[in-house]
């Protein structure tokens, strides 16, 4: 599986999905500059965590019209795989190739913990080495992660089996407990969890290492 | 020609700032005070002098950039 990160200005979260995916993979990622407009011939690209562009405006709003998403959305029309991790989902709902908005924390507060999620759909490129409705803890750090969108579209998320990972205990007033999400096609998915963060033991655990396998299985 | 738009949440999305700043005026001995919903106010200059333009220009923007319009709405106002 070849595969692609983006970087934005204040992206901090792209290293560690360097360092995920040289571990899983094997071969290290092409690091791709916001500014360039091509995308190498890649199987999955990655949008990291951060704070791209200072989160002007709103979370990925900046990031959203910046020249590389051209091309990152013309992957995903394709049938391409995105991974939008954190500020990476906050980019593809801006960037509209996943549905709803991420809001304010509803308590405020900048949430940094790990979090006990449960793994609603394996149907999926991301997801199908986990087992359905298995618990897995992934890490969370984000100030902006409340996910939003009106009922008509949360009934059409569910319905579709696209709501991949919901919180066992919701840590910041997501709708319907939403930490994940499929677009349509099911090749794109946006979750504010850090799978990239938990690929090494030494780092605090290894529940991440199943959705890199799993999208190795199915692109190589 | 300057321009202002407001962004604001639409209604019926929660605000949870708005909230947390009803609560701190109530705080401070204003019990007058309901509900609040808190928004952005960005000004813009704009060449010309075709208002009709100006004003279907700065829409285009608010649609493209400036408001995400699944959770927020805005006004224009030319002056």
């Amino acid at each position: 599986m070849k595969a692609a990160v983006i970087v934005f200005p204040a992206s901090n979260c792209d290293r560690d999905a360097k360092v995920a995916l040289t571990e899983m993979t094997g071969k290290a990622p092409a690091m791709v500059w916001h500014q360039d407009s091509d995308l190498p011939d890649v199987d999955l690209v990655v949008i990291p965590g951060g704070f791209s562009y200072g989160d002007y405006l709103r979370c990925g709003a900046m990031a959203s019209q910046s020249p590389v998403m051209r091309s990152v959305k013309a992957h995903a029309e394709k049938g391409g795989a995105v991974l939008g991790i954190c500020n990476g989902f906050q980019v593809l709902t801006e960037s509209h190739l996943l549905p709803g908005a991420l809001m304010r924390n509803a308590g405020l507060k900048f949430v940094c913990k790990p979090v006990t999620l449960k793994v609603e759909e394996t149907q999926s490129a991301f997801t199908r080495g986990y087992n359905n409705g298995q618990s897995v803890v992934f890490p969370v750090a984000h100030g902006e992660g409340n996910y939003y969108a009106d009922d008509a579209t949360l009934d059409r998320l569910e319905g579709e089996g696209r709501v991949v990972f919901r919180y066992a205990a919701n840590p910041n007033g997501s709708a319907r407990d939403i930490a994940g999400i499929l677009s349509e096609k099911r090749n794109v998915l946006g979750m504010m969890p850090h799978p990239e963060r938990v690929v090494d033991g030494a780092t605090g655990g290894t529940d991440g290492r199943a959705l890199f396998k799993s999208l190795i299985e199915t692109l190589s | 020609m300057k321009a202002r738009v407001f962004v604001t949440l639409k209604n019926g999305v929660l605000d949870p700032q708005g909230k947390a700043i009803g609560h701190a005026l109530n705080g401070l001995g204003f019990p007058q005070v309901g509900e609040v919903r808190q928004g952005k106010l960005i000004e813009l200059e704009i060449a010309g002098s075709d208002a009709d333009k100006a004003r279907a220009d700065i829409k285009a923007m608010c649609e493209k950039l400036l408001a995400n319009t699944v959770i927020e709405k805005y006004e224009i106002e030319l002056k």
